[in-house]
């Protein structure tokens, strides 16, 4: 069975990969086509906030050359392609997140391996969640494909670990609560910095900056549209991820004695909460730009990662089940 | 999010041309900066910054053996970050004062928009704008099923919005939720705050280390702590007073040694109870009246018989501290300072003192060397000690470990090394002087950490409600809606549709961002409307 999860887990990283390149292919297809279509000038969607939606299929260009439609046609195909590609591989990942359980005989997240293959599942279910409601946002799928990729495969050469049972310290109802809920956030926040940073090139774009990261941007959806999005997954997140370090402390309090003791993994959390409270604040005030708040949210995701990773690579704690 | 000024600017008073003292001004002035949302930001950043030492640094608090190791490693650092406290981040004046201000910040903030809320929750919704189709949501109504104000104003009830009729207008506002569940939020911060002082203040704890026997019963007092702390509004005559035995310690264990399962039983006895066995283990701790008891560690204690030259033998029951592997190797100290005393003249005869040094392994290997134990249970027991003969300097007062062996005795030749051996359970060793040691077999310890939070309460119940207020405030939408009753022919605002009979508008304004609101406010018309479509309605932004 772990043998299976292991296998699984190679395909569904080949599989975000075809996907990432089928999401390059769309992309260049689309510049093609924008070249010839009169640079139109990005819509606006920032109207009043009310029903905009993330919807940019880039104004159909009515006199380019039908070669140019043929063009266009297979670039949007290209993307189409890459979302069920997406959808496989995400299914593939959540069959070795099952099989991996089924080896062990309780939740696959006893371990940084373990840990990071579920945040980076829940990032993409997420991600195919959103893409539901707003299809328009597809483009983002390069990123986020190049995320799982980087991730996965960090996490397959450095990170993996033999099954495992759990040591008795986690060996808890509240394992499953802590974590799942912490795991849940952190897969929520890490699809959140997606958009943040789509919105950052986008809104450097669309203020006219032609160098080098902005001019990614140019076939992104509007800025308004992924900064909204960007807020709408913190904002859904920081309410998870606070019930999960809530959780935490009164899991730490029967299991360790105390419910909070600055451990490594507490402090990072801790800085975690306190900068996207940050941005939740600077997003709510006016003289504060959309885009010092969005670092603010980038640099929450930072955090995030020091805590997965860096906490365990760097300083030994009480959290240390890592198995490295 | 409703945007929020940076702070709602005091109405400009009717300016009286009086001189201002300059010291109030300041004071006036600062106070406005400090509650300022830019000023909560900048603490905020600070107080995350801050953190940062405490998690790169070794702490006192967390992990004070590392702390000391850090002032080994780097003599020349740790003195200067120990004087600006960078052992103890936590507690540091800087980290305190920027959580602190950010408290003083966040009452200074809240409280002022507490009773602007008290206030609005008790106003009436405001009066319709003159020209309700200038509003982000509009629609016409001919002929709705609800055509009079009253009948509108229950349709909205019904949805649970705030109404309030004036003449032939209805006025309604609903989404209070959102800033009443963003100062339930903040407050909740100031409760875990103080649920944090609480335990600070009138909070201790100590750890200790029990062995298993009757003999070996702990009671609870400071002097019975290897380590305690008091909070300091506590006294040590303030500690609950129980005993606790410990009975029993089992521990299971997989194949590769890892840890499965582990349960200690001790009986317990509280002051006006009656002696109680009770259970507990991790993540289960032992809840006793005014203290809990935690399961922190657990380990070996041999016990070791030492017979002297006049044959006089004594019993130690020695608890080995594990060196961090997986087989529990564990290493002590069996100390006998009292060995050897002429039982005819009761003179001791300190160079005689005698000292056992040695690695217990529960599974020792099949062949040497024998430093190392291959599983945590006692599958194949062996004591590898090395016996020592001299003056310890337990006399001379100098504090040392009891775990081990003075060293600059050692070095100073006082106490000279006799021999090592490894034995198996109720094996004996003669040495050179032909006293004996014996190693009777062990007995199991625990290692407890037994505290009392006297700030837990609040701070579960105050992380309940902050949980609570953050979804209502990140959730919670504010927004406002207005029918007017045209009547028959009448000129319904400016120059909108007039036809047929009685004819009723409505608007709608979102007062947050709320992409949901143009679908709710279509079916609100709808309801009023009764069954038909709503004539004209706009949807969309201006
Ligand atoms: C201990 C420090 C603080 C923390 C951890 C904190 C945390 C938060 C969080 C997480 C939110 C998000 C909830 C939401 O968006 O509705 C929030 C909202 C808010 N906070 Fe704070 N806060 C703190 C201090 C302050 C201070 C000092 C002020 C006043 C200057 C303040 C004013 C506000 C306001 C006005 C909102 C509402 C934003 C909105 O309308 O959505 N907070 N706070």
């Amino acid at each position: 069975m772990s043998a299976l999860s292991d296998q699984l887990v190679t395909f569904a990283i080949l599989a975000y990969l075809v996907a990432m390149i089928s999401h390059a292919v769309e992309y260049a297809l689309g510049d093609a086509r924008r070249r010839t279509a009169a640079a139109a000038p990005a819509r606006e969607l920032v109207g009043a906030g009310v029903g905009a939606t993330g919807e940019v299929e880039p104004p159909a260009a009515d006199d380019a050359p039908p070669v140019r439609d043929r063009v266009a046609e297979r670039g949007r195909l290209a993307g189409r392609i890459a979302v069920a590609v997406t959808a496989l591989a995400a299914a593939l990942h959540l069959g070795a997140l099952v099989t991996r359980g089924v080896a062990a005989d309780r939740m696959p997240w006893g371990n940084m391996y373990e840990f990071v293959l579920t945040v980076t599942w829940i990032g993409v279910a997420a991600w195919l969640a959103v893409l539901v409601k707003r299809p328009g946002l597809r483009q983002l799928g390069l990123f986020l494909t190049l995320v799982q990729v980087l991730l996965l495969a960090f996490a397959e050469l450095k990170l993996y670990t033999e099954v495992v049972p759990l040591v008795p310290a986690l060996n808890s109802y509240w394992f499953i609560i802590h974590v799942s809920t912490i795991v849940f956030s952190s897969g929520i926040f890490l699809l959140g910095v997606v958009p943040a940073v789509a919105f950052l090139m986008r809104n450097g774009y669309e203020q006219g900056r032609r160098s080098f990261p902005y001019t990614l941007a140019k076939r992104l959806p509007a800025a308004a549209a992924l900064e909204r999005l960007t807020f709408g997954l913190h904002a859904f997140s920081f309410p998870i991820f606070t019930f999960a370090v809530i959780a935490g402390a009164i899991w730490a309090e029967a299991a360790w004695g105390r419910a909070w003791g600055w451990d490594p993994k507490e402090t990072w959390a801790f800085i975690s909460w306190v900068v996207y409270a940050g941005y939740l604040h600077a997003r709510a005030t006016p003289s504060v730009r959309r885009n010092v708040a969005t670092w603010i949210a980038v640099l929450g995701f930072l955090t995030v990662l020091m805590n997965l990773f860096g906490v365990n690579f760097f300083f030994t704690g009480l959290h240390s089940y890592a198995g490295i | 999010m409703t945007p929020v000024d940076d702070r709602p600017a005091a109405p400009p008073a009717p300016a009286p041309r009086r001189r201002v003292n300059p010291v109030l001004a300041l004071l006036r002035n600062s106070w406005r900066q400090l509650t300022s949302m830019r000023t909560a930001l900048m603490l905020l950043f600070l107080l995350a910054v801050a953190a940062i030492p405490g998690s790169v640094l070794p702490q006192r608090g967390v992990n004070p053996e590392r702390v000391d190791q850090y002032f080994v490693d780097h003599p020349e650092w740790a003195p200067r970050l120990d004087r600006i406290g960078a052992f103890e981040v936590f507690g540091s004046v800087w980290f305190s004062a920027i959580y602190l201000l950010l408290f003083v910040s966040l009452v200074g903030c809240i409280t002022p928009r507490m009773r602007d809320h008290v206030r609005a929750l008790r106003a009436r919704p405001p009066a319709a704008p003159k020209r309700l189709e200038r509003l982000p949501q509009h629609a016409v109504l001919a002929a709705p099923a609800a055509a009079d104000p009253a009948a509108i104003a229950a349709v909205l009830r019904r949805r649970r919005w705030r109404t309030e009729v004036r003449g032939n207008e209805v006025s309604a506002e609903k989404g209070y939720l959102k800033e009443t569940g963003n100062l339930l939020f903040h407050t909740s911060l100031v409760a875990v705050l103080l649920g944090v002082a609480l335990n600070s203040w009138y909070g201790w704890h100590g750890n200790r280390l029990l062995v298993a026997g009757e003999d070996n019963a702990f009671c609870n007092t400071r002097q019975q702590y290897a380590e305690a702390k008091l909070g300091p509004r506590v006294d040590s005559a303030d500690l609950p007073p129980f005993c606790l035995t410990l009975e029993r310690f089992e521990a299971r264990f997989l194949e590769s040694g890892q840890p499965e399962f582990f349960n200690a039983t001790v009986s317990v006895e509280e002051q006006g109870k009656a002696a109680r066995a009770a259970d507990f283990s991790v993540n289960s701790p032992l809840r006793l009246d005014g203290a809990n008891v935690y399961l922190l560690g657990h380990g070996y204690a041999p016990v070791i018989r030492y017979t002297d030259r006049f044959g006089r033998s004594q019993t130690s029951t020695v608890p080995f501290l594990t060196t961090g592997d997986m087989g529990l190797t564990s290493e002590g100290l069996a100390a006998f300072p009292d060995a050897n005393v002429d039982p005819k003249t009761g003179r001791r005869d300190p160079n005689l003192q005698m000292a056992f040094t040695g690695l217990y392994l529960p599974t020792a290997p099949d062949s040497p060397p024998f430093v190392r134990s291959q599983y945590p249970t006692e599958r194949n027991p062996a004591l590898n000690l090395i016996a020592y003969r001299g003056n310890l300097g337990l006399d001379a007062g100098i504090p040392g470990s009891v775990y081990k062996l003075d060293q600059r005795q050692v070095d100073a030749g006082r106490v000279k090394q006799v021999g090592d051996k490894l034995l198996r359970r109720g094996e004996s060793w003669k040495l050179d002087d032909g006293t004996t040691v014996e190693f009777l077999g062990t007995e199991r310890y625990v290692t407890l950490s037994v505290r009392k939070d006297p700030g837990s309460t609040l701070l579960l119940v105050s992380s309940g409600t902050l949980l609570l207020g953050l979804m209502g405030s990140l959730f919670g939408r504010r927004r406002r809606v207005w029918f007017r009753v045209v009547p028959a022919g009448g000129d319904p605002g400016n120059g909108s549709p007039t036809s047929g009979s009685s004819l009723v508008e409505a608007g709608g304004l979102p007062r947050t961002d709320n992409p949901g609101f143009a679908d709710e406010f279509t079916q609100l018309v709808t309801a009023v409307r009764g069954d038909a479509k709503p004539a004209g309605s706009r949807e969309g932004a201006e």
